[in-house]
C-alpha cells in the first residue's frame, strides 16, 4: 500500500497533536513521506481537535480526500466525523469504558473498540497517556514505524528520565496487546516500511518554513505581534535571529511591527514581518508607504478565516483581494503564493531578493493548511540561496534617489553613505530628489516609475509551472495550497483519461497576464478553486486578462479535498 | 571620530529646503535650537536620521541636510526604533507634534519609553492641529474651542505628556519653551547626550489657531524649575508635572536616570546566544532532521 491517511480526534488538550507529530516524525524516520493536517479550537484546553496524517511512498500533494482510518478519543470526535465512515474505512475508538456509550457498528467500516481511557487512567493509572495507548495501537495495526517511535519516545522522555521514558513505552505497549488479544485484523490497510530514510530530509511545518526561508534569504532584522495562526514564525525567528546577531522585536501592534519593518530597511537591514490577517489590515497604510517610498521589506501573511476576527484558527484563502489591491491610492506591491512547505522555503528566500531587486514591499501568501502542516520534505542546502541586494548608492555628488529609469529602479543609498546620498524617505508624492511635489507631471512620472518595476519584474519572472500538455477541455488555476490539491486532482483527471491539466502560478500579482492567457486559449474552460466566498482569484483573472473562467468557492474553513476538486472538474467538462 | 577639517557650524546642518510654517510659529525657534544642539555635539551629518510622522512639525526633516524618514501619521517611533534597532551606531531624533505623537500614535509611546529605546523624541506640542486647521488635540484644555468642537471639547481631561512619559518609564524627561531659546539648547544638548529614550515637550504655540495658549501666555507662565529640583528622584518630578505653582509651567529637566537601554538589552541576550554573524546555517536547517 503506498499512500494511507489516518485522522485522530478527540478533546483539545488530550494530547492529540503531540500524538500525531510523533507518528508523523517516526513515520519520517522509516523512510515515509508525510504530510499533516490539524484543526484545533481557538482556546487553549477544551473542544475539538483533529490531528490527520497522511503517509505515502511517494511525494504528497494535498491532505488527501477524507481518511483511511479515523480514530475516536471520544464521543463528540466520534460525532463529527461519523459522516466521513465510508465503507472501507476504519474506526479505533474509546470504548468500553470511556464517554461512546454503545459499540459501534456502521455498514462497511471496519469497527475496533479500544478503551484507551480506561487502559490509561486504570490499568496504567496514567491518565496523560491515553494517546500514547492510541499510537502503539496505531502504529502496530497498520504497520506504521513501530521501532522508530519507540525509539522517539526514549528520545524525546530521555531528558524527564527513564520513568517517563519507561510509563510512555509501557503505554504503547498496552495499546499493542490490546490489539492483538481482542482484534483478528480484517482491514486491508497495512503501511510497511519504505526502507532507508533518505539521508537529506527534514520535517518542518509551514509556518517554521517560512522562519528558516527567511534566514536563508539573508533576514537578519524581524518584528512581529503574536497572531495566530502566523505566531510560530515568530518562534522560529525568535530562536534563531539572536544565535545570527540578528535584531528580534515583538512590536506593540502589527502597525508597529510593519512600522520597524520599514525604519530597519531604510537603515540597509533585510526586514520581515509575519501576519495573519487582521494584522494585514493593519498593516495597510504602512505597506502604502513602503511602496511610496519604494522600501524592500517583506510580510507574510498566513491566511485565517476572515473578515474580523472571523474563524482565527481554521484554513480560507481570503486575503487576496487585499494583499493585491488593500489601501489607499495606487500602490504597486508583489504578491507570491507557495504550494507546499518546501516552496515556502523557496519563495520566502526569494521574496527578499524581489524586494530588495524592486524596492517595494513583497507580501508571501502562505494560508491556514499550509500554516500548521507538517511536511516530510528534501533538505534545502543554505549554499544553494543567492541574495539579491538593493541598487545601492557609491557616492559623489549629483545623488537623485528617485532618479527616472527606464526600469523603474534607482539606486538607494542609506545612512552611513555620503551626505550628498542623504534624502528624506517620505510618503508624500515627491521628485527624483525625494522633496515633496504635487505639480501634475510629477506626479505622473513617479506613479509610472514605481509602476513600471511591475513590468520589468514580468519580463523577468519564470513562467508558471505548467502540469499535462496539449488541448483540455478544463484547466485549473489556483493559488497557494490549493495548487497542491489542484496537482493531485489533475493528475487523478489525467490517469482516468480526462483532458485537464494545470498552470501553477507563484506570482500571483502582478498577474503574468500573457501566460494565463496562452494557457487558457488551449482550455475549453478554466476552473478556479479558491477557499474564500468571493471568488477572489477568478475576479483578479477577469479584471487583469479577460478569462471568465469558472469560480468555485470552498468557504467553510477547510481546505479543498482532490476528490472533490475532481468532481467539480468532471461537472464543468 | 572622523577628522574633520572644519567644525560643523549651526547653518551647517540645514538643507536648501525653505522652512514653510507660518509667521511666529514656535516650531522655526526649535529648528534652531535643534541646529544648535546638532553642532554643540557636532552630529555627523551622514550618520544622523531625523524621524517624523504627519503634522505641521513633522516638516521639520526637510529642513535639515541629515538622512531623514517622514513617515505616516502617528508612526514616527516604531519606524524610528527600527532604524536605531538595525543600525544602533546611528543617532536618531524624532520630531512631532501632540496630535501625532499623542493622539493617533498614542500607542506607540508608552512602549519605545517602557523599551528605553535610544532615541530622542522632541515634540511641538501646540495643543491643537494646525495642518488640518485647528482642532482640538489631547493636550488642547477641556472646554477649549476647535474648529470640530465649536461648542467646546467635551473631553473631561486632556494629556499631561510628562506625566505619561514618565509613568511608562521614560528615562530622560523634560519641558522647554520656544520662546526660551537658551534654556532648549541646552536640554536639547542634554537629550541628545542620554543614552535611553529622552523626551522633550517643547511648548511651541501655533499662532494661527490656538487663540488661548499664545506666545505671550507661554511667556508669562513658564518658570524654571526650582533649583533644588532632584532630577533622580521620579516622585518629585511626577509632582512638579502634575502640580505647578498656579497658573505656571515649569520648564528644565524634570527626570534622568541610566538604565539599560533596548539595545543592550538585545545585545546582552544576543551575546548569550553565542551570537555569530557567520554562523552555519546548516546547523539551522539541520534543527529540523527527523
Amino acid at each position: 500500500m503506498s499512500d494511507l491517511i489516518i485522522r485522530i480526534g478527540g478533546e483539545g488538550g488530550e494530547g492529540i497533536i503531540s500524538a500525531g507529530d510523533m507518528i508523523a516524525q517516526a513515520a519520517t524516520r522509516s523512510g515515509l513521506n508525510v504530510l499533516t493536517f490539524k484543526t484545533f479550537p481557538a482556546e487553549i484546553r477544551g473542544g475539538y481537535a483533529m490531528y490527520q496524517v497522511r503517509f505515502s511512498k511517494d511525494h504528497i500533494m494535498s491532505e488527501g480526500s477524507g481518511s483511511n482510518i479515523f480514530c475516536a478519543f471520544n464521543k463528540e470526535a466520534l460525532d463529527k466525523n461519523r459522516a466521513d465512515l465510508r465503507p472501507g474505512t476504519v474506526l479505533i475508538y474509546d470504548y468500553p469504558d470511556g464517554d461512546i456509550e454503545e459499540e459501534v457498528k456502521i455498514d462497511g467500516v471496519t469497527c475496533y473498540p479500544l478503551p484507551m481511557s480506561r487502559i490509561a487512567k486504570k490499568d496504567l493509572e496514567m491518565y496523560r497517556a491515553k494517546n500514547m495507548v492510541a499510537l502503539g495501537a496505531l502504529s502496530y495495526m497498520f504497520d506504521i514505524a513501530l521501532e522508530e517511535l519507540k525509539d522517539l519516545l526514549r528520545e524525546k522522555f530521555g531528558k524527564k528520565g527513564e520513568q517517563v521514558v519507561a510509563t510512555n513505552l509501557k503505554a504503547v505497549d498496552a495499546g499493542i496487546t490490546y490489539m492483538k488479544e481482542h482484534h483478528k485484523k480484517t482491514d486491508p490497510f497495512k503501511m510497511g516500511s519504505a526502507g532507508k530514510m533518505a539521508k537529506d530530509v527534514i520535517i518542518i511545518s509551514g509556518n517554521e518554513a517560512a522562519g528558516l526561508g527567511a534566514v536563508l534569504g539573508g533576514c537578519r532584522f524581524f518584528s512581529a505581534y503574536p497572531i495566530t495562526p502566523a505566531t510560530e514564525i515568530a518562534n522560529y525567528m525568535s530562536q534563531w535571529l539572536p544565535k545570527l546577531d540578528g535584531t528580534l522585536v515583538q512590536a506593540e501592534d502589527e502597525i508597529a511591527s510593519l512600522a520597524n519593518v520599514l525604519g530597519a530597511s531604510y537603515a540597509g537591514a533585510r526586514a520581515m514581518t509575519s501576519t495573519s490577517g487582521p494584522g494585514l489590515s493593519l498593516m495597510q497604510e504602512l505597506i502604502g508607504l513602503a511602496s511610496m517610498a519604494e522600501l524592500p521589506v517583506v510580510i507574510v501573511d498566513v491566511q485565517r478565516g476572515g473578515p474580523s476576527t472571523g474563524l482565527p484558527t481554521k484554513h480560507e484563502q481570503s486575503d487576496l483581494f487585499m494583499a493585491c489591491h488593500g489601501g489607499h491610492g495606487d500602490a504597486p506591491r508583489i504578491v507570491v503564493s507557495p504550494e507546499n512547505v518546501a516552496d515556502i522555503i523557496k519563495l520566502t528566500a526569494e521574496a527578499f531578493n524581489l524586494a530588495e531587486e524592486y524596492q517595494m514591499p513583497v507580501l508571501v501568501l502562505s494560508d491556514g493548511s499550509l500554516g500548521f502542516r507538517t511536511e516530510s520534505i528534501t533538505r534545502p542546502d543554505p549554499k544553494s540561496f543567492k541574495h539579491v541586494t538593493r541598487a545601492r548608492y557609491t557616492g559623489g555628488e549629483g545623488f537623485k534617489r528617485y532618479e527616472l529609469t527606464k526600469s523603474g529602479i534607482s539606486a538607494m543609498s542609506q545612512p552611513g553613505d555620503d551626505v550628498a546620498g542623504s534624502y528624506i524617505a517620505t510618503g508624500l508624492e515627491h521628485n527624483e530628489l525625494s522633496n515633496p511635489n504635487f505639480t501634475p507631471e510629477n506626479r505622473v512620472k513617479m506613479c509610472d516609475k514605481r509602476f513600471a518595476k511591475l513590468d520589468t519584474l514580468l519580463a523577468k519572472y519564470p513562467d508558471p509551472e505548467l502540469q499535462g500538455d496539449g488541448n483540455a477541455d478544463v484547466g485549473v488555476i489556483s493559488f497557494g495550497s490549493t495548487m497542491g490539491v489542484s496537482r493531485e486532482a489533475v493528475k487523478l483527471a489525467r490517469e482516468q483519461g480526462l483532458k485537464v491539466k494545470a498552470l501553477h502560478p507563484r506570482l500571483i500579482w502582478p498577474m503574468q497576464t500573457k501566460q494565463l492567457k496562452a494557457f487558457a486559449a488551449t482550455c475549453k474552460t478554466i476552473l478556479v478553486p479558491e477557499c474564500n466566498a468571493q471568488g477572489q482569484l477568478a475576479e483578479l483573472m477577469r479584471g487583469a486578462t479577460g478569462i471568465n473562467p469558472v469560480s468555485y468557492r470552498l468557504y467553510d474553513g477547510l481546505p479543498f479535498s482532490p476528490q472533490q476538486l475532481l468532481a467539480k472538474i468532471k461537472e464543468v467538462m | 571620530m572622523e577628522a574633520a577639517t572644519e567644525a560643523l557650524k549651526a547653518k551647517d546642518y540645514r538643507s536648501g529646503i525653505r522652512a514653510v510654517w507660518c509667521p511666529g510659529c514656535g516650531d522655526y525657534g526649535v529648528l534652531n535650537s535643534v541646529q544648535n544642539a546638532f553642532a554643540a555635539h557636532q552630529l555627523p551629518l551622514n550618520s544622523t536620521v531625523c524621524v517624523s510622522g504627519i503634522g505641521c512639525s513633522s516638516r521639520l526633516p526637510y529642513f535639515l541636510k541629515t538622512y531623514g524618514f517622514h513617515t505616516a501619521h502617528g508612526r514616527s517611533l516604531p519606524v524610528a526604533a527600527g532604524v536605531k534597532l538595525a543600525r544602533p551606531d546611528l543617532e536618531v531624533v524624532v520630531f512631532g507634534g501632540d496630535g501625532d505623537l499623542f493622539s493617533i500614535g498614542g500607542g506607540h509611546f508608552p512602549h519605545i519609553a517602557r523599551k528605553n529605546m535610544d532615541l530622542t523624541l522632541v515634540m511641538m506640542d501646540n495643543h491643537i492641529y494646525g495642518l488640518t486647521k485647528g482642532q482640538s488635540s489631547p493636550t488642547s484644555s477641556p472646554g477649549s474651542i476647535g474648529s470640530i468642537t465649536p461648542y467646546g471639547v467635551p473631553d473631561t481631561s486632556n494629556v499631561n505628556p510628562l506625566a505619561y512619559a514618565l509613568t511608562y518609564g521614560a528615562t530622560f524627561v523634560a519641558q522647554g519653551f520656544s520662546g526660551k531659546p537658551k534654556q532648549m539648547d541646552a536640554i536639547l544638548q542634554e537629550a541628545l547626550n542620554h543614552e535611553g529614550f529622552s523626551f522633550v515637550n517643547v511648548l511651541s504655540p501655533c499662532l494661527t489657531f490656538n487663540k488661548v495658549d499664545t506666545t505671550d501666555y507661554f511667556k508669562a507662565a513658564f518658570t524654571d524649575l526650582p533649583e533644588d529640583h532632584d532630577k533622580g528622584n521620579l516622585a518629585a518630578a511626577l509632582d512638579r508635572a502634575f502640580n505647578p505653582p498656579a497658573g505656571k509651567v515649569y520648564s528644565g529637566i524634570f527626570f534622568q536616570t541610566r538604565k539599560p537601554t533596548m539595545v543592550e538589552n538585545l545585545r546582552a541576550i544576543n551575546k548569550k546566544q553565542k551570537a555569530d554573524k557567520n554562523m552555519d546555517l546548516n546547523i539551522a536547517v539541520d534543527w529540523f532532521k527527523p
